[in-house]
């Protein structure tokens, strides 16, 4: 099987705009949950979230103008602006520009979101119901469309390879990876642009996870204290939005044009659940198989695991993924550090297997497993060492990531370093 | 320029992000201010909502130009 490697990333996320200022506010444990001012939460029971910093574009914060024209932003949900600004950081940071036919063909791209333009359909509705079928715009089902990401991307860069998307939750940006990485092992493309978006920050979608008894209801008044995983007082998750996008690559083609390697794509494990509609399997069984097989197919031991990036949302489940890893590591949970990044930038569904890849990648290229924020009084004992409230500097070579959605559907990526 | 020439003018200036200075009587919707096929049926719903007129897809087809579309307005609003 061909090998892929990592040859650029792109971000927007809730602590800026960029890869890096990402990463570094994420190490400095700064923390993006923010009580929702942009519409009214007064009868929502979920009030906080974490929001993309908008400004001019300087000091990190995400100038939507910067990365498509305002009368093409019109047409689109936010999830579409976030996707084509990620992908465009990411190709940049490649170098990768493909302008001959050859090129053009064998670059594919698979971005997935896990509801796409969910307020675009909430306001095309009232549009239908108050002013009829005639005043729906042209623009309203390319603009919402999930595929259209990867579409947008493919028109704007001239990448005509495979062309897909995926949908799975909060599993998306793992999956998406995943399967674009496979599209190169098996000779579909030898680079892809792969991961996950979302823009879920909206009445109905906090509605809706509420109701579903998945959301933060217990910290409206103290924001910064709502994502909290592992801890005792978690009562939920914390929505985010942004999106995360790495170029994948062949590794003799990266070689072959001098490109920076970030790290390598060893291992992917799928598994489902077949329990409930929205909890995991108590036994942890869906997600202790799809790690086993991610290492699996790495063929690497679950010993030689440095960092994880864990799922661990806030929510019960949190244990459950916790008790599944150290089924999975047994004597060496000792050396492993373990953390939930969404404690810093909230869950961003279908884009947060993608951001939490990347902080993966990161780990490795620094050497250091970032914090798990509000990790005040665990709720169980492990001898796993969970990173709580700062950044720890040790040796990783090796990472596994974590994603888990709703209907059951697991994926774990192994990540590890590339000595050339 | 008449009252509904400006109005008109302004609706293909915010929709199709373009200088005023291009959007003349005899400009060509998709061959003078970049709009594709998608771009042109939403403008029509736009003159459509500003007019209060109701433009059928065979009418539609024949607005081409801002001309056109100014035509068409007066003659429905005479």
């Amino acid at each position: 099987m061909r090998r892929v490697v990592i040859t650029g990333t792109g971000m927007v996320s809730p602590l800026g705009c960029g890869t890096e200022v990402s990463w570094q506010r994420l190490l400095a444990s700064q923390n993006a949950a923010r009580l929702v001012t942009e519409f009214e939460v007064e009868d929502l029971p979920a009030k906080v979230a974490c929001r993309i910093p908008t400004g001019d574009g300087s000091d990190g914060t995400f100038n939507p103008d910067d990365w498509m024209e305002p009368k093409e932003q019109r047409k689109v949900d936010p999830f579409i602006i976030y996707g084509m600004a990620a992908a465009d950081m990411a190709l940049n940071d490649a170098g990768w520009h493909p302008e001959t036919d050859e090129d053009q063909i064998a670059t594919g791209v698979l971005i997935g979101s896990g509801i796409g333009g969910l307020e675009g359909i909430v306001e095309a509705g009232y549009t239908l119901r108050d002013k009829g079928p005639r005043r729906i715009s042209p623009f309203f089902i390319p603009g919402r469309l999930i595929n259209l990401v990867s579409g947008q991307v493919s028109i704007r860069h001239k990448l005509r390879g495979p062309n897909h998307a995926v949908v799975t939750a909060c599993s998306t940006g793992a999956h998406a990876i995943g399967d674009a990485a496979r599209l190169i092992m098996l000779g579909d493309a030898d680079v892809m642009v792969a991961g996950g978006t979302e823009s879920p920050i909206c009445r109905i979608s906090l509605a809706g996870f509420a109701a579903c008894k998945a959301l933060s209801t217990q910290h409206n008044d103290d924001p910064q204290k709502a994502s909290r995983p592992y801890d005792r007082d978690r009562d939920g998750f914390v929505m985010g939005e942004g999106a995360g996008i790495v170029v994948l690559e062949e590794l003799e083609h990266a070689k072959a044009r001098g490109a920076k390697i970030y790290a390598e794509i060893v291992g992917y494990g799928l598994s489902g659940d077949a329990f409930h509609i929205t909890a995991p399997s108590e036994d942890g069984d869906g997600a202790y198989r799809c790690m086993t097989s991610a290492l699996k197919r790495a063929g690497i031991s679950a010993s030689d695991v440095d960092y994880i990036n864990a799922h661990g949302t806030s929510t019960m489940a949190d244990t459950i993924e916790l008790g599944a890893v150290e089924r999975l590591v047994g004597n060496a949970a000792s050396k492993i550090s373990m953390s939930s990044t969404k404690s810093a930038i909230g869950h961003l569904l279908g884009a947060a297997g993608a951001v939490e890849a990347i902080f993966s990648t990161l780990a490795i290229r620094d050497n250091i497993a970032p914090p798990t924020l509000n990790l005040d009084n665990p709720d169980v004992e492990t001898a796993i060492d969970l990173v709580p409230h700062k950044a720890r500097k040790r040796e990783i070579n090796v990472a596994l990531s974590n994603s888990f959605g709703f209907g059951g559907t697991n994926a774990s990526l192994v990540l590890r370093r590339y000595d050339a | 320029m008449s009252d509904i020439a400006e109005r008109v003018k302004k609706i293909v200036i915010d929709h199709l992000g373009v200088d005023a200075d291009k959007v003349v009587e005899g400009a060509s919707f998709i061959d003078d201010l970049g709009a594709d096929s998608l771009d042109t049926v939403e403008l029509v719903m736009a003159f459509e909502e500003e007019f209060g007129v109701e433009i059928p897809d065979d009418a539609a087809d024949s607005i081409l130009t801002v001309g056109d579309a100014v035509k068409f307005i007066e003659k429905a609003q005479a």
